[in-house]
């Protein structure tokens, strides 16, 4: 409808679309970063008030009662991610390793699939089975079963982080160790994963943070716990499901907590995340973070 | 086994020749001047099967222990989500039976009268997943454009660094948020303007609670924006430059150029994108639980309190008494289960379809 118009006049509607355009998607820019910063914001605000040293040392005490703390929570979730790398990392880093060595084929693209399958599994149904397989069997709920739950939840991630990074060592290294002989395994061993591990360190860093802050697959199967527990086959705590408890109850004091344990939580993961950033940035194998 | 030593030419050719190195032995000398040759060397995401190097090994065990151990991680995966299924379609088995489809269109969740109908549950779901995409879309697509075509460089990395950020904050603390700060915003400011100006259209009626469908769909969607917005990412950079270039040369604006060239060619990937994000709202628990109000009612009202698939599994599973509550509560994790799965599966093949043959960069 513009083509009446004369060439000049056009150009402007043209050029205004365009500067009309530019600041649309500027604005969303800025309506997207708006809830990060909110949200960061009212963590620092609410959950520092309430972040003290017994916070940190202390166990939880009953509504009303001062100088409570998530100390259990903190370490049950500690022991929880260790029980959780035990069998996501080996099991992530052999999915990995097949994908990518033994997987130009059907297989792979079948293992491929399935990795990417459990990987959109909510995290609630996870726990849900979880509950069935292992707290069932073992009639309590338990931290191995906490565990076992996050676990099962790093392995695409660290799958698909280990396939990418043992895809960006160069073929010709690869060639030339076996030029030189060496069986293949070796060479796998010593030579592709040597070459990848700062980038597969990387990948399993960033499970681990994403696991950290992971509630529902924990719900029924670490289900909490309001003291110290270090044994495998007893409920724990766990810091995100502290967090979850305290903010839905109807006591101003532990809705306090749930800040300063949200505070701290975020603390952990963002830190994660950016060492990490930071390390792989220096590093010669680029691109997982 | 012992073909290398007998091919004398590899030796001599700097950095071997891999393609000839990637024959099975004895295949070498013939073809050994064949155009392949000329391929570049490393081309790692080929999904062609090639026969490996045959080695001649010192360690005859080695080797197939270490291929089997591989093997084993690999079928443990599959053992995995074998074992989910199982597992769920095993505990459900009672509902199943009792129900049947019924139990998807009955709206009356009454434990206590011993009525399962997960209707309420499926419409929360629907509901709060396309109110958060609807959303969501819009503005990850609009910030991944703006990180690609209009930020400053150097500001790039920082920028997605930062929408990554927004995926790596917990479900737990967007609840905790969306409970003490973004709920009373919206009861006291948010809903009773919403009521006042649109309460014609008879989707903002009610008392505005603050907790509800709105508030859910509103953290569901900040939760969805950092999918989409890599997705985009990915597959906008993945359109060829000459695209880009064509346009622009005949003498296209940039937002020209980007519907032109860019946006009709990511289309696809982006829908693959948004169907990515749709999954992951579907699946979301923790923070839609917390502020969603957990009311197994269908109601016309955005304002008023819902509950989805995943937030009465959260809400009632560890309380649940009976088998027939019990297996009502897993038969809905099935449905969960199948549904992310399709809607991940389409997703991944309009995604792949767009980026086949780049890397995959997104962790979603």
């Amino acid at each position: 409808m513009h083509n009446t118009r004369s060439g000049r006049g056009l150009m402007r509607w043209r050029r205004f679309k365009n500067l009309f355009a530019t600041c649309v998607m500027s604005l969303m820019a800025l309506l997207v970063l708006a809830p990060l910063f909110a949200v960061l914001g009212d963590l620092v605000r609410r959950g520092a008030g309430a972040l003290h040293w017994s916070f940190l040392v202390n166990l939880p005490t009953p509504p009303g009662e001062a100088g409570g703390g998530m100390a259990n929570g903190i370490a049950g979730s500690f022991m929880m991610l260790l029980v959780a790398s035990a069998i996501g990392v080996p099991l992530g880093i052999g999915c990995g390793v097949f994908l990518s060595e033994y997987g130009n084929n059907r297989y792979g693209t079948i293992i491929r699939f399935t990795a990417d399958v459990l990987n959109g599994v909510p995290s609630i149904v996870i726990g849900m089975t979880v509950y069935g397989l292992v707290v069932i069997t073992q009639r309590h709920f338990s931290l191995l079963a906490g565990g076992i739950a996050l676990g099962i939840m790093m392995v695409p991630t660290v799958s698909r982080s280990t396939e990418e990074m043992l895809r960006m060592v160069p073929q010709s290294i690869r060639e030339a160790a076996w030029g030189l002989g060496v069986p293949r395994w070796r060479t796998t061993v010593s030579v592709v994963l040597r070459t990848a591990t700062s980038g597969i360190i990387t990948g399993i860093m960033l499970a681990f943070a994403r696991v950290a802050g992971e509630t529902a697959p924990l719900l029924f199967t670490a289900f909490g716990n309001q003291f110290w527990n270090f044994k495998l086959n007893q409920p724990t705590a766990a810091l995100p499901l502290q967090i979850y408890t305290y903010a839905i109850s109807a006591f101003e004091d532990w809705n306090q907590q749930a800040w300063a344990g949200a505070l701290i939580l975020i603390v952990l993961i963002i830190g994660t995340i950016g060492v990490v950033r930071l390390v792989a940035a220096r590093g010669t194998l680029r691109g997982a973070a | 086994m012992s073909a290398l030593p007998e091919e004398p030419r590899l030796v001599g050719v700097p950095g071997l020749d891999p393609q000839r190195l990637k024959r099975p032995s004895g295949t070498a000398g013939p073809h050994a001047a064949s155009p392949d040759g000329a391929k570049p060397i490393v081309q790692p995401a080929k999904a062609e099967a090639r026969p490996p190097l045959e080695i001649p090994t010192p360690s005859r065990f080695a080797d197939p222990l270490f291929t089997s151990l591989i093997l084993l991680a690999a079928i443990s995966l599959f053992a995995i989500v074998g074992l989910i299924v199982m597992s769920l379609v095993t505990r459900s088995r009672e509902s199943l039976q009792q129900f049947g489809w019924r139990f998807f269109v009955q709206s009356v969740w009454d434990p206590v009268a011993g009525q399962f109908g997960a209707l309420p549950f499926i419409y929360g779901t629907l509901v709060s997943s396309l109110l958060a995409l609807a959303l969501a879309v819009p503005l990850g697509v609009g910030v991944a454009l703006f990180n690609t075509e209009v930020c400053p460089r150097r500001l790039r990395s920082l920028l997605s660094f930062t929408v990554e950020l927004l995926a790596a904050i917990p479900s737990v603390i967007y609840g905790l948020w969306g409970i003490f700060v973004l709920a009373p915003v919206l009861r006291k400011f948010v809903e009773p303007w919403l009521k006042a100006n649109l309460g014609w259209t008879g989707i903002f009626t009610g008392p505005p609670f603050g907790i509800g469908m709105l508030a859910a769909g509103l953290i569901l969607a900040i939760m969805v924006i950092p999918i989409v917005a890599s997705i985009t990412r990915e597959v906008v950079m993945a359109v060829p430059s000459q695209q880009r270039e064509a346009a622009l040369a005949l003498g296209a604006t940039r937002w020209e150029m980007l519907r032109i060239s860019v946006l009709r060619n990511a289309r696809v990937g982006i829908m693959g994108g948004v169907i990515l994000g749709l999954g992951r709202a579907i699946g979301e628990t923790m923070a839609v639980t917390m502020v969603i109000g957990n009311t197994p009612q269908i109601s016309k009202s955005l304002l008023a309190p819902g509950d989805t698939l995943a937030s009465v599994i959260a809400n009632q599973f560890s309380e649940a008494t009976g088998s027939i509550y019990l297996g009502a509560l897993v038969e809905i994790g099935l449905a969960l289960f199948i549904i992310t799965l399709i809607v991940n599966t389409l997703a991944r093949m309009l995604v792949w379809s767009v980026t086949r043959g780049m890397p995959s960069r997104a962790h979603a």
